[in-house]
């Protein structure tokens, strides 16, 4: 079972008080009506599904509810930090050093 | 390539089995190949097969990071049906069954292929519902489904618990006769040493790192760890490692690649006579010939590519199958393994061509692919070798995800499948 540092509750709880809600940062269309098929094919259909540190929403389901972002290493299910919904995305080779 | 009969297996014994011979060999690439394919499951093996037996292109490859069968081929639960909702799907998945039907005669091969019937339970009344409409698209696509009462579906698995007080109450279920089991290692082998003996290299532990594009934008080859192989055609038949491998060309897909857990118990008598399912609860059971209960489950909530998983959802599927089977509350359970499933926003699969000249990728089988194994690998041949879909794969293009032409097995099952 992972292991969840949720940035709210300040706490690292079991992964089943939490669900998770995909890739982050995907920001909603700003003018939806001028994008194009293709445009709304990667909007709601393309995620990047990367093989090692991958940008992602978690909600804290069954604890303050609230959503936040995290980065965890797809190869090894290892979360490298967890952030709060709305803070820039990190840099990765800062976090790498401070997980290592 | 030894032909196996009872003849050859008689011979053998009586010489003490030390003349068999090694049923493919380790081959090294060549520098060029006609048609390089992705991946050595029971998809790209089967290709391979099919590319050179119905459509005479034996210069072929099938290139894999690891031994043959050795991803979602050999992790699966073995599980065989056709009984979708829609059209598209009912066409291809019954055109594997139809295949399935005379495989280990035309591989001469025993994938052990067991028409044992394939029960899904129903266990509210949106089951019935969503179930009976099932068995009713089913009828009117020719696909073999029925509906049976509780008492039926006991009749047909005695185990099964229809006990109006069971924490899952049993109303009902829709028993497909047709579908079973096969045995998957076979199937991979199988496919393997036919597709050999008529000259395909099967090329193990070589990772592909990347898809190499020329200046007009068609596919010249594959960068492997053992070099550049030329390839005046590409198809990709990865599974969860797909978009890996298509990215490197430039073409971006919609896959999310999940873990898929199963396990097994300790091997016992034949007390299972078929395969049970049940999607609400979310667990799958049947009985391998060597006597293990396989046990299969959901898919964990975040993506991986770990083939490992979380404990939990094995907790949970082995809890339902207590409840429903309550004759193996006190079985024990032996391994669980994962894999790595490639899953579609519409829960269909994607097999066809792509917009790049000369790749084709068969993916997005998700958690079901093994049934689809000889439909997959005969149509994904023949798109590679005519440059145009079959009749049964064609509404499985990479495109339905702009034109909005989803095939939304997702809706209608409303769980992994």
């Amino acid at each position: 079972m992972l292991l969840i540092h949720c940035p709210y509750c300040e706490e690292i709880l079991p992964e089943l008080e939490f669900t998770y809600a995909g890739e982050a940062h995907i920001a909603r269309p700003a003018d939806p009506s001028a994008m194009s098929d293709g445009e709304w094919r990667d909007y709601l259909f393309i995620r990047s599904n990367v093989r090692g540190p991958h940008y992602e929403r978690w909600r804290h389901a069954h604890g303050c509810g609230r959503f936040f972002n995290a980065v965890r290493d797809t190869v090894t299910d290892r979360f490298l930090t967890t952030y709060k919904a709305g803070e820039p995305r990190p840099d990765l080779s800062s976090i790498k050093e401070t997980a290592e | 390539m030894t032909h196996f009969s009872a003849l050859s297996l008689l011979k053998n014994a009586l010489t003490g089995h030390r003349s068999w011979t090694p049923q493919w060999p380790e081959s090294q690439p060549k520098a060029e190949y006609d048609v390089v394919i992705v991946g050595a499951g029971g998809h790209g093996l089967g290709a391979a097969y099919y590319l050179a037996k119905e459509h005479g292109i034996t210069n072929v490859a099938v290139i894999d990071k690891g031994w043959l069968g050795g991803g979602n081929t050999g992790r699966n639960t073995t599980i065989i049906r056709s009984n979708y909702l829609y059209d598209e799907s009912a066409r291809l998945y019954d055109h594997a069954l139809d295949l399935w039907d005379g495989l280990s005669q035309e591989l001469n091969y025993n994938v052990m292929y067991s028409k044992r019937g394939v029960m899904m339970l129903a266990h509210n009344v949106h089951d019935v519902q969503s179930f009976q409409r099932h068995i009713h698209a089913n009828r009117l696509n020719g696909v073999d489904n029925r509906w049976l009462t509780a008492q039926e579906a006991q009749a047909f698995c005695p185990p099964l618990n229809i006990s109006p007080r069971a924490r899952y109450p049993v109303m009902g279920a829709a028993l497909q006769k047709r579908a079973g089991t096969a045995r998957h290692d076979a199937v991979a082998w199988g496919y393997a040493r036919a597709a050999a003996s008529r000259g395909v290299d099967i090329i193990q532990n070589c990772p592909v790192t990347a898809i190499r594009r020329g200046s007009d934008g068609r596919v010249t080859g594959v960068e492997t760890a053992k070099g550049f192989i030329r390839a005046k055609k590409v198809a990709v038949s990865a599974a969860g490692n797909t978009t890996v491998v298509m990215d490197s060309a430039g073409v971006r897909l919609p896959l999310e690649s999940f873990p898929l857990q199963a396990l097994v118990s300790e091997p016992v008598k034949p007390i299972f006579p078929c395969v049970v399912m049940s999607n609400t609860v979310h667990a799958y059971i049947s009985q391998s010939d060597k006597g293990e209960l396989v046990i299969g489950s959901g898919t964990d909530q975040y993506t991986s590519y770990s083939q490992r998983g979380g404990l939990p959802l094995i907790e949970h599927t082995v809890a339902a199958i207590c409840e429903i089977f309550p004759i193996f509350n006190r079985m024990r359970m032996l391994r669980k393994w994962g894999g790595v499933v490639d899953v579609t926003p519409d829960r269909s699969a994607i097999v066809g061509k792509t917009p790049v000249p000369g790749l084709y990728v068969n993916c997005g089988w998700g958690t079901g692919g093994f049934k689809a194994t000889p439909g997959a690998a005969h149509t994904l041949a023949w798109t590679v070798a005519k440059d145009d879909p079959h009749p049964a794969n064609a509404p499985f293009t990479l495109e339905r995800f702009t034109t909005g032409r989803l095939i939304d097995e997702a809706a209608a099952a409303a769980v992994a499948h």
